[in-house]
């Protein structure tokens, strides 16, 4: 594999380890706060119609997103109603609100649009195009950065930059913060949030609404910027890889963006058979390369994180002592 | 203010409320779509069980519904959620297929043991490694049964593309099953045939999955590995201190599971298809979730919820059929029985409590208290 191959591949993995970093994020807001979301996959599928329908009704890329994350939020609040309100199992909430997700976005598109469960492909206005960095076209003479900054950091849509800067600002907001400091620890032990005097349920929301945004906007990452359009189950089991990157990363921030960037990069080596034959040094089945993130996942999950503790409270509803 | 409800109640009139609910909503979602859910309803019924013929494709999708709701509702039992009835219950297609294809029966009753033993023997296995990973790595069960579900679906389609698809074949699926291993159909069978007159596609399997509904009960409540099993499932660390083994336990709930799901593929893949194509679970193992849910994780429950989804499914059919609403309608219902059994259920238990306690007299309300 030559360097300018590498370039693609990393070109590919940032591409593809986005929405699975924005999820990711979207996740560890939630799970911190002691509340399990199973149901990221829903609600990126659910912000990625939301996107793709409006963007290609408005023709703006930008109430597209807005839709997006509006669409996201009505399954968070769901979940948030279900698993803080009623004390539900948040495990099978989740996998609901999946199911609710996959088929109500096929119905809705097709009523809208009548092209099968899918929105019509979105042109120019309608999408996040990409953004070429300064002094990109410049540099791109200086050795082994100059292609690197060109190929791999430079033109890449705005939500892949503002996904970036999501890692060191949630970072700021957990450790550094009030806000974040009761987040983690009503996650950890909600009974001394209430002791102080902080709402358990209020916090619990707030992380809910979170994810809700974040998967908003990977959801139309999804639709307006990685692909044109939404299509039927168009996430592929996005949300539940993130769900693992997310153990993967012990829910902290600046793993986050490495375990989503690995899985990213497994993604990309699954569209490229030619690379990884010439790797490999024989042939392998297209079929073999897509189930490689999947077996990735597992194997992440067998081999290394045995010992990821999870925040304690978690998957436990909250009952308030009288 | 009484917080339980009479035990009749909290059996039957909370699911049933539950899937009301869940009506209510569909048909709200079909009114948004600008259909009109009495003429869908309308369908639906008469599509799935206003005729025998319906009543046969009913039964179908029951059958294979009771094997995967069993699955969950077993593995519930055991404190855990298996996820992973479709890729299973795919894998236990192969098992099918690989005991059709490749012994000479001589008659379809054996044939059918044959083929039962792979299905479950596949669909088992399928779930071992998830089971194993949770019991020994802490791997967390839910997520690495979806992660089997990808890697299944790639695996068949590996397995039919480029191994069981014969020479000269176009679609990916392996050739026809030998005449000696296909099963008699209900309309074939004394006694089913003088209700069932036309062909159709529900098959002797579906005494089976009966049969298997009655073993997993008698397993569950007969036996002192299905009392472990339930001990083991329930919260604190009772089960621990009584001695059960936490890695047996959680291997052979899962392995029952993944075999019940299994077990669905002699209905879907022996009984009907005749033939391995992709997909070929098609949706079942999910449903198994909202079966054992809607089914209270009982296997009578699971009984007559499989033949409402039976319904729910071959209707939605009917509805894609003849009317412009997509038959994903039926994930839409899927997700809201699963939504309002599993997780709202409180919220339901709570409206029940405070409607029965409109009707309560003061007096017996004091004693109550």
């Amino acid at each position: 594999m030559d360097y300018a191959t590498l370039l693609q591949l990393l070109d590919s993995t940032l591409r593809l380890g986005t929405p699975l970093l924005l999820a990711c994020l979207a996740g560890l807001y939630s799970e911190r706060a002691g509340i399990f979301d199973i149901g990221l996959e829903g609600k990126m599928l659910m912000a990625a119609m939301s996107a793709g329908a409006v963007a290609a009704l408005t023709g703006s890329v930008w109430l597209g997103l807005l839709a997006a994350i509006a669409g996201s939020l009505i399954f968070a609040v769901l979940h948030g109603v279900a698993s803080i309100t009623f004390r539900g199992n948040q495990l099978i909430s989740g996998v609901a609100l999946n199911f609710l997700a996959s088929g109500i976005t096929v119905l809705i598109a097709q009523a809208l649009f009548g092209q099968g469960g899918r929105t019509p492909p979105l042109t120019d206005g309608g999408r996040f195009n990409p953004i070429t960095l300064p002094f990109a076209e410049s540099l791109q003479g200086v050795p082994v950065l100059g292609p690197l900054y060109y190929e791999v950091i430079s033109g890449h849509s705005i939500l892949v930059y503002a996904a970036l800067a999501f890692v060191p600002m949630t970072w700021w907001l957990l450790y550094r913060t009030r806000f974040g400091l009761r987040l983690r620890a009503v996650g950890e032990n909600p009974a001394s949030v209430d002791t102080a005097g902080v709402s358990v349920k209020g916090l619990r929301f707030a992380a809910v609404l979170i994810t809700g945004i974040l998967c908003g906007i990977a959801g139309a990452y999804m639709a307006t910027a990685l692909q044109a359009g939404f299509g039927r189950e168009m996430t592929a089991g996005r949300g539940y890889i993130a769900l693992a990157a997310l153990i993967f990363a012990k829910w902290r921030p600046w793993q986050a963006l490495g375990a989503t960037m690995l899985f990213g990069f497994f993604q990309a080596l699954a569209l490229r058979p030619d690379v990884v034959e010439s790797v490999v040094g024989r042939k392998v089945p297209v079929s073999m390369l897509d189930a490689l993130p999947y077996v990735l996942t597992v194997l992440v999950l067998a081999g290394f994180v045995g010992k990821a503790i999870p925040p304690r409270a978690g998957g436990e509803p909250y009952v308030k002592e009288r | 203010m009484m917080d339980r409800l009479p035990k009749w109640a909290d059996v039957a009139l909370v699911p049933l409320v539950s899937l009301l609910l869940a009506a209510v909503i569909s048909a709200l979602v079909i009114l948004a779509i600008g259909q009109d859910p009495m003429e869908a309803l309308n369908v639906m019924v008469t599509g799935a069980v206003g005729s025998s013929y319906g009543w046969g494709y009913t039964l179908y999708y029951t059958t294979s519904f009771i094997f995967t709701g069993l699955a969950v509702t077993i593995a519930f039992h055991a404190g855990l959620f298996n996820i992973g009835g479709e890729g299973q219950a795919q894998l236990g297609g192969l098992g099918v297929a690989l005991a059709c294809l490749f012994i000479p029966w001589p008659h379809w009753s054996l044939a059918l043991i044959g083929a039962a033993l792979g299905a479950a023997l596949f669909g088992a296995a399928w779930a071992a490694i998830p089971a194993y990973l949770q019991a020994k790595r802490g791997s967390h069960i839910v997520i690495t049964t979806i992660m089997f579900n990808y890697i299944a679906a790639s695996l068949m389609v590996f397995m039919l593309v480029d191994v069981l698809r014969p020479e000269g074949q176009m679609d990916p699926a392996t050739a026809n099953f030998p005449e000696a291993t296909n099963l008699p159909t209900l309309n074939q069978i004394p006694g089913f045939s003088l209700i069932f007159t036309k062909d159709v596609p529900a098959n002797v399997t579906f005494l089976i999955a009966l049969a298997a509904a009655w073993a997993v009960w008698a397993i569950l409540w007969r036996t002192r590995l299905g009392y472990q099993i339930r001990a083991f499932g329930k919260p604190g660390a009772a089960a621990q201190y009584a001695g059960i083994n936490a890695f047996r336990i959680t291997m052979i709930a899962m392995l029952m599971s993944g075999g019940l799901a299994g077990l669905m593929a002699i209905n879907n893949v022996m009984g009907e298809a005749e033939r391995l194509l992709q997909n070929s679970a098609s949706g079942a193992g999910f449903i198994g979730i909202a079966v054992a849910l809607m089914g209270r994780n009982h296997p009578v429950g699971v009984v007559l919820a499989a033949v409402l989804f039976g319904f729910l499914f071959q209707g939605g059919a009917e509805l894609g059929l003849w009317t412009k609403i997509p038959i994903e309608l039926r994930t839409v219902v899927q997700g809201l029985v699963i939504l309002f059994t599993g997780a709202l259920d409180y919220m339901v238990r709570i409206m029940l409590i405070r409607i029965f306690a409109l009707f309560r007299t003061p007096t017996t309300a004091k004693g109550a208290a």
